[in-house]
């Protein structure tokens, strides 16, 4: 087995997202993972690694060891293929593509699939937000009553505080992302909103409302990576990944430096774009971890897209889909939804589609090199990748 | 679920807000920490305990309406994190007041709470909260 100094996705699947009641963590996991399989046109005894994405299904499914489940669902238990979960938090999903990616570049693999999954419907009404809040430092934060929304709040309300910002820049993140998500079928919500919908919606941490929030979603997205070698053996037209980085933080938010800048996200992207050898105005697009609207603002700046306070110059015009810096055109963890374990991978699903010209009426123009974010908790992991040509 | 355990061990920090001190920079950490993050190894077997005044800062806050099932009945609560007199910043509610009276830089000091209880026959928690000053 020679080095392989590249890594191809190629393939691609992913479920329908959404509150998918008939539908079990196990069917979701087959779906994409055999959508991704058909897709790369190899057979499932081809693959040598599973890498399987998840992060809270041991409390909301009470079902640990996923990978075993994928593995065993997916028809490959006979093949007797090594599988095992990778957990970052809302990053798991970046993460186990890190994973892969590595286990390709180092020599061992050839060809690996990384499926996340995620299925958070099993539980309902207001336990699933302490669920969530376990994502958080339980101890510290959520024990105080702290949720992933109130801290993203508190982010916003200091954000907002110290650099004159207007409540309506932060509500344009989620009206770009169901903007994008109207053209994307496998989107949980694709109906358009406007900025006073988002700001006429019910409070859920002040000053965020729950049109600032990505919503309780089910769903499933696998990519099939390979290495170098077996691409240009088989002749296959993959999407390549050029870097991969990954930065951890304090977990908790009273330990930063700064409450709106997220340091992990920071030292992610520099290293990642460093990697590839491009620059920012070489990006295409942005698939950003905006599971509350104020992170999308937050990201733009620390990714080194608009400096400390100005993102909201760019929120009006420039990240929609037809603009400067295209923002989510999956239609982001807003609108598209944001089943968290999937949520990462599901974010390589969209690279994919763009990069290959195949992303329908989504489409962005000229795709050549995407940047995306994955990111865990209240920044305490940033996942950050470079895809493209 | 029964979580007596963890409570138990916590309980210290939480009644008299003991955090620690980097015996090497003199950093004050809270929560307590085993080694400090700046000095790293100089710093093992170095931390002290130390006891925080209780008084400190707003940093941030938000109400939060959307809460787990433990805290639903306090619901609309403030949550904030709070830049105390020694340094550090931690997180907690603030209570007995108005959200319309609650804004960034006002001072507040810290108050002994019920916190919940371990189950509804459980034992109860205590903790820290804050009040305006």
């Amino acid at each position: 087995m020679e080095l392989s100094n590249d890594v191809y996705i190629i393939g691609a699947g992913e479920t329908k997202f959404g509150e998918l009641w008939d539908k079990s963590l196990r069917d979701l996991a087959v779906e994409a993972g055999l959508e991704a399989i058909k897709d790369a046109n190899i057979y499932s005894k081809d693959l040598q690694m599973l890498y399987a994405s998840n992060s809270l299904a041991g409390t909301i499914n009470e079902q640990s060891n996923i990978a075993a489940l994928a593995a065993d669902f997916s028809g490959i238990a006979e093949n007797h293929v090594p599988a095992v979960r990778v957990e970052a938090s809302t990053a798991s999903g970046g993460a186990a593509v890190r994973e892969a990616y590595l286990a390709i570049k180092s020599g061992e693999y050839d060809v690996v699939m990384v499926g996340g999954v995620e299925k958070m419907t099993d539980i309902y009404g207001t336990e699933i937000i302490d669920v969530q809040s376990s994502i958080l430092d339980r101890e510290w934060e959520s024990f105080n009553g702290a949720t992933p929304a109130a801290m993203a709040a508190i982010a916003a309300r200091r954000y907002m505080h110290d650099f004159n910002v207007e409540r309506e820049a932060i509500s344009m993140v989620a009206v770009n992302d169901h903007a994008n998500a109207s053209l994307n079928p496998d989107a949980q919500y694709r109906n358009k909103i406007t900025v006073d919908q988002v700001l006429n919606s019910d409070p859920v941490a002040e000053p965020l409302n729950v049109f600032d929030c990505s919503p309780i979603t089910d769903g499933a997205s696998a990519i099939i990576l390979a290495s170098e070698g077996f691409v240009k053996k088989n002749r296959i037209d993959g999407v390549r990944i050029l870097s991969s980085a990954m930065a951890e933080d304090y977990l908790a938010l009273h330990s930063r430096k700064s409450i709106y800048t997220l340091e992990s996200t920071k030292i992610a992207t520099e290293e990642a774009l460093k990697k590839a050898g491009i620059k920012r105005e070489d990006v295409s697009f942005l698939e950003l971890n905006d599971s509350y609207s104020i992170y999308g603002l937050l990201e733009l700046e620390d990714m080194g897209f608009a400096e400390k306070g100005k993102a909201k110059d760019l929120v009006y015009d420039d990240i929609k889909l037809n603009g400067r810096l295209p923002v989510n055109p999956s239609g982001g963890l807003k609108a598209k939804g944001n089943p968290l374990g999937a949520t990462g991978v599901s974010q390589f699903f969209e690279a994919y589609l763009q990069l290959k010209g195949k992303a329908g009426q989504r489409q962005v123009k000229d795709a050549r090199y995407a940047l995306l974010h994955n990111m865990a908790g209240t920044g305490a992991t940033s996942v950050v990748h470079v895809v493209g040509e | 679920m029964g979580q007596l355990s963890r409570f138990w061990r916590e309980s210290e920090h939480r009644y008299r807000l003991l955090g620690s001190k980097c015996g090497n920079c003199g950093t004050v950490y809270f929560p307590p920490r085993e080694v400090c993050p700046t000095c790293h190894r100089d710093s093992i077997g170095k931390m002290k305990d130390i006891e925080l005044s209780g008084d400190g800062v707003i940093e941030s806050f938000t109400v939060v309406h959307e809460a787990p099932p433990r805290f639903s009945r306090q619901r609309p609560y403030i949550l904030a994190l709070i830049k105390t007199e020694e340094g550090p910043m931690l997180t907690g509610q603030i209570v007995d007041a108005d959200p319309d009276e609650v804004e960034i830089g006002k001072k507040v000091h810290a108050v002994f709470r019920r916190m919940g209880e371990d189950g509804e026959s459980g034992v109860i928690v205590y903790g820290y909260k804050f009040v305006l000053d």
